[in-house]
């Protein structure tokens, strides 16, 4: 979706500010959300990105970064059936009527063993199938002018611009959001690289490029025109 | 939140944040979904387990091995769990080598892709909406505030992360470090340096000077 989300190349945010010794976490209540996310078993309808991309814009920009995952993270809950919104308002209105009211605990030092063991364990993207990639190391395409309405990798900025294929890394499920019923099979996916005059013409900066990556259905092969 | 059209645009405050997370862990806790020890050990975990020390690590390990360089570059994941680093947000990590005459540096454009395993979790800078839209526009100029002025015979080479694809840059060995053993190069690496904000200098000093 064109959404506010897909910020490559806007003007008007400002200098990017820096903070010394940063702390990972700056309020407690980051870090809860943030373990609340990796770690509830259940997952997000539609996905989480695309919770926080659907979000009203001016909501987006308002929220700090750890308020879209808490926002993503119970919207997901409630989506999939496991809380209801009504639930979760009564029990905030307990905690604020009632400070003192102590949040219930419960161990299970195995589960712990376990959860950590799960997020040291990586799981290729990489998928295994019988096609051959259409592109090839060096190959100069162009990137469709694909304008999905749901969740989608492919950013404004580089949208109808050539590029050349750099890297190719094997075939990945696709990200984006499908119509209902329909399923995809994994794609190539490769790393282009966009001279930055071709993304930003005259204001593009002396000898720079971008390299994003492009699954194969983004792509096209380039014609060359006019030579 | 109920589905139907929510027009409030203000943020929480912090306080609000901190009883729907409160709220929200309670429920959690009490349908048996979520431990309360589960929680704190993730948290813990990434404020003080999972950092840029462990790229750090995997930086002077290519920089004192060259089999161990040429592995890393060939296959990132492989070449960083050899050390012991891997899991989320690090199942296909590329690792991208910075050389006399092109400089890296990665950016989430959508979002807030960062590779875990080997820095943790991203600076808030990384997330923020001004980094995200101006690296690929302007990469010179953002460089530059971050303290890092490169001539204009070093190609700067922006990633957007986009994919399950997870970046790291690999910096270049400052001169007058050749005397140096792997323990001591480690500390010299710091995680701006493995973004591609920053370069690795032999005195230790941050290029980017407002990092820690």
């Amino acid at each position: 979706m064109n959404g506010i989300h897909d910020m490559g190349g806007m003007h008007g945010f400002g200098p990017v500010q820096r903070q010394a010794n940063e702390p990972v976490f700056h309020h407690g209540w980051e870090g809860r959300v943030f373990a609340m996310r990796v770690v509830t078993p259940v997952p997000i309808p539609g996905g989480a990105r695309n919770n926080i991309e659907v979000m009203e814009p001016l909501r987006y920009l308002r929220s700090s970064y750890y308020e879209k995952w808490l926002h993503a993270r119970v919207k997901g809950l409630i989506d999939s059936g496991v809380l209801t919104a009504e639930e979760l308002q009564a029990r905030e209105a307990l905690y604020r009527e009632r400070p003192d009211t102590p949040v219930p605990r419960r161990e299970d030092t195995e589960r712990v063993q376990a959860v950590l063991a799960n997020l040291r364990t990586h799981r290729s993207p990489r998928r295994d199938v019988n096609t051959q990639p259409k592109f090839g190391l060096g190959d100069p395409v162009r990137v469709r002018n694909l304008h999905p309405p749901g969740h989608t990798r492919l950013p404004r900025y580089v949208r109808g611009k050539p590029g050349v294929v750099v890297r190719f890394y094997g075939f990945q499920d696709v990200q984006d959001a499908q119509p209902p019923g329909v399923t995809v099979e994994p794609q190539a996916v490769y790393a282009v690289r966009f001279a930055a005059s071709e993304l930003w013409g005259d204001a593009a900066q002396v000898n720079s490029t971008v390299c994003i990556d492009m699954w194969e259905s983004y792509l096209e092969p380039l014609e060359e025109q006019g030579k | 939140m109920s589905g139907t059209h929510h027009h409030d645009v203000h943020a929480g405050s912090d306080a609000d944040m901190a009883l729907r997370t409160q709220a929200l862990e309670s429920l959690l806790v009490e349908k048996g979904l979520i431990t309360t020890d589960v929680i704190d050990a993730v948290v813990r975990t990434y404020e003080h387990d999972v950092g840029p020390l462990n790229g750090a690590k995997v930086v002077a390990r290519a920089w004192t091995d060259a089999a161990y360089k040429q592995r890393l570059l060939a296959d990132g994941t492989v070449a960083v769990a050899e050390l012991g680093f891997s899991g989320a947000q690090g199942a296909d990590i590329v690792v991208l080598e910075n050389t006399p005459s092109v400089h890296n540096v990665v950016v989430c454009t959508l979002c807030s892709c960062y590779p875990w395993p080997v820095l943790g979790l991203p600076p808030a800078w990384y997330k923020s909406y001004a980094y995200r839209s101006r690296l690929v526009r302007e990469p010179r100029t953002v460089l530059r505030e971050f303290g890092l002025d490169l001539p204009e015979y070093i190609e700067v080479r922006v990633w957007d992360s986009n994919s399950d694809i997870r970046y790291m840059v690999l910096p270049e060995r400052p001169t007058g470090t050749e005397h140096l053993r792997e323990d001591a190069l480690v500390p010299l690496v710091t995680r701006d340096a493995m973004i591609g904000t920053a370069v690795v200098r032999a005195d230790g000093v941050s290029s980017s000077p407002v990092e820690s």
